[in-house]
């Protein structure tokens, strides 16, 4: 579960603490992640049940032996270039609706890691081997307690802790409950028109 | 940490204020919508009570779910007419300009933007598609957005934003005969890795950059994403301003020598600091085609198919040679073709469609290949048209369509089978994207999917032009 406090409309995300979902492979695009015949849907309602459709399943349709059909977690740990491709952010809606709530990685593609934290996911990077032996220990023991420290920034595995890093924005945006931008840049509109009215193209 | 280059520029002209997240607030100069990644921002947009905030830096067209054939409405598929119908009505409330099918404009919106000169060099441009980088080819700062920073940018006019480092990529040289914007930008992806751009803006630099016209610079800076970097830029040049001149949204009269002057200011300076630079020679660039499932699996024409390990992912490489029936030592040359397909918002332009109808002219697809020829919008169809394109096309035996993202994405109807292997001038191969997830896709150059169309198998260019 994610430790979370709400105030006003913050909402803090300090802590995720479960367990893990490994899900092997470099460069897993957003296209694998919610095939793109889901997208034709005006609302993210539905996205939850289409996440890694495709990958989920044999080609007659049945299930196979895919991680999200293995295990329950809340932790995704995913190796190097996750969420590359399409800006689409189905895909991290869908994998958040899934029950997905935070994300451990070798790295991310940029604009999937600024979704999910519009969303409050945080996205944490661990060294290669750091990954790997996560992985490892999580489909030895799909019950390892796997928490992701987001202000201490670490991994902690059954008690073994693992360097992590987090970007300082995407730090202090969870941390101190500021992920929500909207309201934040909304609130000083007057600086935005400004900045409008001193740009010289606006006028053209 | 960069400086002055024009990256650096944009930012600073376009920094509202630093967020306490220790972000930058970013004023987007233009922001274009579609029907698949907007309907959502609407409707949080609607739950808090906001407005739009800056409609006329707003605009929209419809692309990704449009059909290429019949077109009435309402459309035959549901959920596109219902996507399309929510598009009309989100910009009749809001008071945002739309290029709907009807208005003689629509298209593909990284084709839109720039032809109607709504992008201009120096501005801050953002859409909810990863391919906004393409706008960088006229000197604008693009960038690909998710759908809760469409509603930020709705309700504020602005996104909150992370400062990346700037990498020059310089390419000396020439671009051969038959070596397009397309084989160069392959070409780069393959030397730097899908992942390679993650964290940077690229700047594209250099004789064999320079000497392309604005829509070989706006393939380049198309898949500047597909290498891993959310943005891809070319100084503004005459060749920039050239193009612009007399284009409907551009400055005009007085406005024009202003506008000249603004965006010669923002170029990257003689003295620019980069955190890193990167040298390509152009010469030696090949046609060039993918052998995988990424764009960064990808060989000359004449080249072999490396041996996975050879690579730097060799589980990934082995999977896409699986997937893709193509073994090490192969080239990629003399494969079997069952699909063609010309557009998107990578290579779905005018001078596109004139170097594969240059290459088709005369000649027919070979028998069993399904062509198709997708128009990148109404103003490049109707153009290609008055230049007998289409007919060259129709006699060729390609299907000439109505425009839209069509068989990139294949969410319109448009797509391939399970077990066809289609070349393609769009910028994903990944499994499953144009369609069945046992089909194949090979990316390439408009000029070599022609050659590649009438032959019946994967053809260089050059022995046909």
């Amino acid at each position: 579960m994610s430790e979370t406090d709400e105030t006003d409309e913050r909402k803090a995300v300090r802590r995720v603490a479960g367990t893990g979902v490994p899900l092997r492979g470099d460069d897993i695009d957003t296209d694998q992640i919610v095939p793109a015949r889901f997208l034709k849907e005006v609302t993210f309602d539905n996205m939850g049940k289409y996440a890694f459709h495709d990958a989920r399943r044999d080609d007659d349709g049945g299930m196979n032996d895919h991680p999200l059909n293995v295990y329950t977690g809340n932790v995704l740990v995913v190796n190097d270039n996750f969420g590359c491709g399409s800006s689409r952010e189905h895909a991290p809606q869908a994998l958040m609706r899934w029950g997905v709530e935070a994300i451990v990685g070798e790295s991310f593609a940029e604009i999937f890691a600024d979704n999910c934290k519009s969303l409050g996911i945080p996205t944490v990077t661990v060294d290669a081997d750091g990954v790997e032996e996560i992985q490892t220990r999580v489909e030895d023991e799909p019950d390892t307690p796997l928490e992701v420290d987001v202000e201490k920034e670490r991994v902690v595995v059954a008690g073994d802790e693992y360097d992590a890093r987090i970007t300082d924005a995407q730090k202090e945006a969870l941390v101190e409950g500021i992920w929500d931008t909207t309201a934040l840049m909304r609130s000083s509109l007057d600086k935005a028109k400004d900045t409008y009215d001193d740009l010289p193209y606006t006028d053209w | 940490m960069s400086e002055r280059t024009l990256y650096d520029k944009v930012w600073d002209n376009h920094a509202v204020q630093e967020l306490p997240n220790g972000q930058t607030q970013l004023f987007v100069g233009l922001h274009m919508i579609h029907e698949v990644t907007s309907p959502q921002a609407f409707g949080m947009l609607e739950e808090r009570g906001y407005d739009v905030a800056f409609p006329d830096r707003t605009y929209a067209t419809t692309d990704h779910i449009v059909p290429t054939e019949d077109r009435s409405r309402p459309l035959e598929d549901e959920q596109a007419e219902t996507m399309l119908s929510a598009l009309e009505g989100n910009v009749d409330e809001h008071g945002v300009e739309f290029f709907g099918l009807d208005s003689g404009r629509q298209g593909i919106v990284h084709i839109v933007g720039p032809e109607l000169g709504l992008t201009q060099p120096g501005m801050t441009v953002v859409c909810g598609d990863s391919h906004t980088s393409t706008h960088g080819a006229l000197g604008a700062l693009g960038m690909g957005i998710g759908t809760s920073q469409i509603r930020d940018v709705f309700a504020t006019g602005c996104i909150a934003a992370d400062k990346q480092d700037v990498r020059r990529i310089e390419v000396d040289g020439t671009l051969g005969e038959g070596v397009y914007a397309k084989d160069l930008i392959l070409t780069i992806i393959r030397e730097l890795g899908v992942e390679g751009g993650i964290g940077y803006v690229y700047e594209y630099a250099g004789s064999a950059v320079e000497d392309l016209d604005i829509e070989g610079r706006l393939a380049l800076c198309n898949m500047s994403i597909e290498g891993g970097a959310r943005a891809g830029y070319v100084n503004p040049d005459e060749t920039t301003f050239d193009y612009l001149k007399g284009r409907e949204y551009a400055p005009s009269g007085d406005d024009w020598d202003e506008a000249v002057g603004y965006w010669r200011s923002i170029r990257s300076d003689d003295d620019a600091v980069y955190d890193d630079v990167v040298e390509i020679d152009g010469d030696g660039i090949e046609p060039m085609v993918t052998w995988g499932t990424n764009p960064g699996q990808v060989v000359g024409i004449d080249e072999a198919v490396p041996e996975p390990d050879e690579t730097n992912d060799p589980r990934a490489a082995r999977e896409a040679q699986e997937h893709m029936n193509v073994s090490p030592g192969d080239t990629m040359r003399g494969v079997n073709v069952d699909v063609v397909f010309l557009g998107s918002c990578t290579n779905g332009r005018l001078s596109d469609l004139r170097e594969a109808a240059r290459v088709l002219e005369g000649s027919e697809v070979h028998d069993g290949v399904r062509a198709l020829a997708v128009p990148g919008s109404q103003t490049v169809r109707a153009k290609a048209e008055d230049e007998g394109l289409d007919e060259v096309f129709a006699d060729g035996g390609f299907e000439w369509r109505e425009p839209g993202c069509s068989m990139c994405i294949a969410m319109n109807g448009d797509s391939i089978e399970d077990g066809e292997l289609c070349v393609s001038s769009s910028n994903r191969n990944y499994v499953g994207r144009q369609g069945a997830e046992g089909g194949k896709t090979v990316l390439s150059s408009p000029a070599t999917l022609a050659a590649s169309a009438v032959r019946g198998e994967i053809t260089d260019p050059r022995e046909v032009l």
